[in-house]
């Protein structure tokens, strides 16, 4: 067939793009040659927002920038905000806090294992997928009263006490999941056509993951053992005995691989978490009119989806003079055109969905 | 928490070498919080973050934030600031490099040394207005391409239209 380059539009209205993302995309008939992601359909000025405002009002909007992982954002925040402050919580509360990001994870990662089968055309793993996340998303119901915007740390501590009714729903979501991954690997794991649309689809090699900033699971993915939790510590991370699972494929599959096994170890943090519950305090007194001295800092956490950053600048009045984040999936998405060069027209939703991207964070 | 840069020998050493290959084009560092800020002079930036790079290991460049200091800084004081967040990988520091910039200054493209910036610079030139020179694609990346102004600069109004 002759040489016949074309140029498809894929969004802002695509089901499988995760939000509001539009790809031009450049194909020699089902080859695919060049990918540009077109953003900003969702930009809603969160930084300018957050110039004016005070700095316990910016915590509600972090739970909207990536929503399917709230309580990671609120902790990214509310850890740079408490460095900018200088004070350290109580132990119980960081505890509280790993658990409640950490069941975050579990939520993420199921929902991105889902919605990445969903796309290939394995619906009822996402049906998997979502029945375990609904129990976790009950916990979150059952201890703020809230699911998917969660807001469930605050400056200072947790919001509450863990109460035997939240810590009963863990421990049946805890006893629950594992049978349940296992069901997923089940229909995925050795499934051919699974493996077809997966094994050696969407590789990036290692060198150029890391140049291009990628983090996260797709980072893990290609060898690198980078992870926030291990490599500098917060909220007591090094108190807990978990690994962090590395693989050296680089492609869809191994991301995928990569998220079930950071699952199992989500699972073993928390469970280290309840049993080793301290007790005390679970909230500092922080005055509402919250004025922090003068000074910036810059603190990163390990979010489902990467490192997250919170960049913070403050002038000593209530509100910030300037707050930058970090979001994981923006620097992510930069990858993408890597990722599908030379890959069929088809796989570009599988890559998309392996890179579990949210709009929410990337457009601000 | 310890405030004092005798705990962290790993940013002790930076500075020793960042003072003794670029004295004259070091303004000004601060040790804040466990962090440490070292602000050089415009011009000196791609080779300082060369040097931190290839010498030092400080290979992943994790953020770029633009500053518009137009309420803090005096008149003849320049108006923007460009921090560069910079992680050692292994090693596990951090350490943010500042340039200042006057109103219509161009800054260098850090594109070359790192990938990654492509984005984040198109997102400072989208928001704030400062342009890159040496970038292969600077183009606004949230706003309409039509769209007139820099929403993030301190004098663009919260509501309506500047």
């Amino acid at each position: 067939m002759a040489f016949k380059e074309i140029e498809l539009n894929m969004g802002p209205q695509h089901p499988s793009t995760h939000g509001v993302l539009r790809l031009k995309v450049t194909v020699d008939n089902e080859v695919v040659l060049k990918v540009e992601p077109i953003i900003g359909y969702l930009h809603r000025g969160m930084e300018k927002l957050w110039e004016n405002a005070t700095y316990p009002q910016i915590l509600p909007f972090t739970d909207r920038l990536d929503y399917l992982a709230a309580v990671s954002n609120n902790l990214a925040y509310v850890l740079a905000v408490e460095k900018l402050m200088g004070v350290e919580i109580p132990k119980r509360a960081q505890y509280i806090r790993v658990i409640l990001a950490e069941l975050q994870r579990l939520a993420s990662h199921l929902s991105a294992v889902g919605f990445m089968a969903n796309e290939m055309g394995a619906v009822s793993v996402l049906l998997y997928c979502f029945q375990s996340r609904e129990g976790i998303m009950d916990i979150f119901e059952n201890y703020t009263g809230g699911r998917l915007m969660v807001h469930g740390v605050r400056i200072g501590g947790v919001p509450f006490d863990l109460d035997e009714d939240v810590t009963g729903l863990i421990r049946r979501s805890l006893a629950e999941i594992p049978g349940r991954i296992k069901d997923i690997e089940g229909l995925l794991n050795e499934n051919r056509i699974w493996e077809h649309r997966t094994r050696g689809i969407g590789v990036i090699k290692p060198e150029d993951a890391f140049a291009l900033g990628l983090t996260g699971p797709a980072l893990r993915a290609t060898g690198f053992a980078w992870d926030i939790r291990k490599n500098i510590p917060y909220c007591s991370y090094e108190d807990f005995d978990f690994e962090v699972p590395v693989l050296a494929g680089g492609d869809v599959y191994d991301r995928y691989l990569v998220r079930m096994e950071e699952m199992r170890q989500s699972m073993r943090i928390i469970e280290q978490a309840l049993d080793r519950l301290p007790q005390g305090e679970f909230r500092l007194r922080v005055p509402r009119l919250l004025k922090i001295p003068p000074g910036e800092v810059f603190h990163t956490v390990e979010a489902p989806k990467g490192e997250l950053g919170f960049y913070i600048k403050s002038d000593g009045t209530d509100k910030p003079e300037r707050v930058k984040m970090k979001s994981p999936s923006f620097i992510n998405l930069q990858s993408l055109e890597l990722m599908c060069k030379g890959n069929l027209f088809s796989d570009i939703v599988g890559i998309l969905g392996s890179l579990d991207i949210v709009l929410g964070e990337i457009d601000k | 928490m310890p405030d004092g840069m005798a705990d962290s020998p790993r940013l002790l050493r930076v500075q020793e070498f960042l003072d003794k290959r670029y004295g004259a084009g070091i303004l000004s560092r601060s040790f804040e919080k466990m962090e440490l800020t070292v602000k050089i002079k415009r011009a000196e930036l791609l080779s300082v973050l060369a040097a931190l790079r290839d010498e030092l290991g400080f290979n992943v460049l994790d953020d770029i934030i633009g500053l518009d200091n137009l309420r803090s800084a005096a008149p003849e004081e320049p108006r923007f600031s460009l921090l560069y967040q910079l992680y050692q990988f292994p090693g596990f520091s951090r350490l943010r490099i500042a340039v200042d910039l006057g109103e219509g200054e161009e800054a260098d493209s850090v594109t070359s040394l790192f990938r990654s910036a492509n984005w984040e610079e198109r997102e400072i030139f989208d928001l704030l207005g400062i342009r890159f020179a040496g970038h292969p694609d600077l183009r606004r990346i949230y706003m309409p391409d039509d769209f007139e102004g820099y929403p993030l600069r301190k004098d663009f109004p919260l509501e309506g239209k500047p």
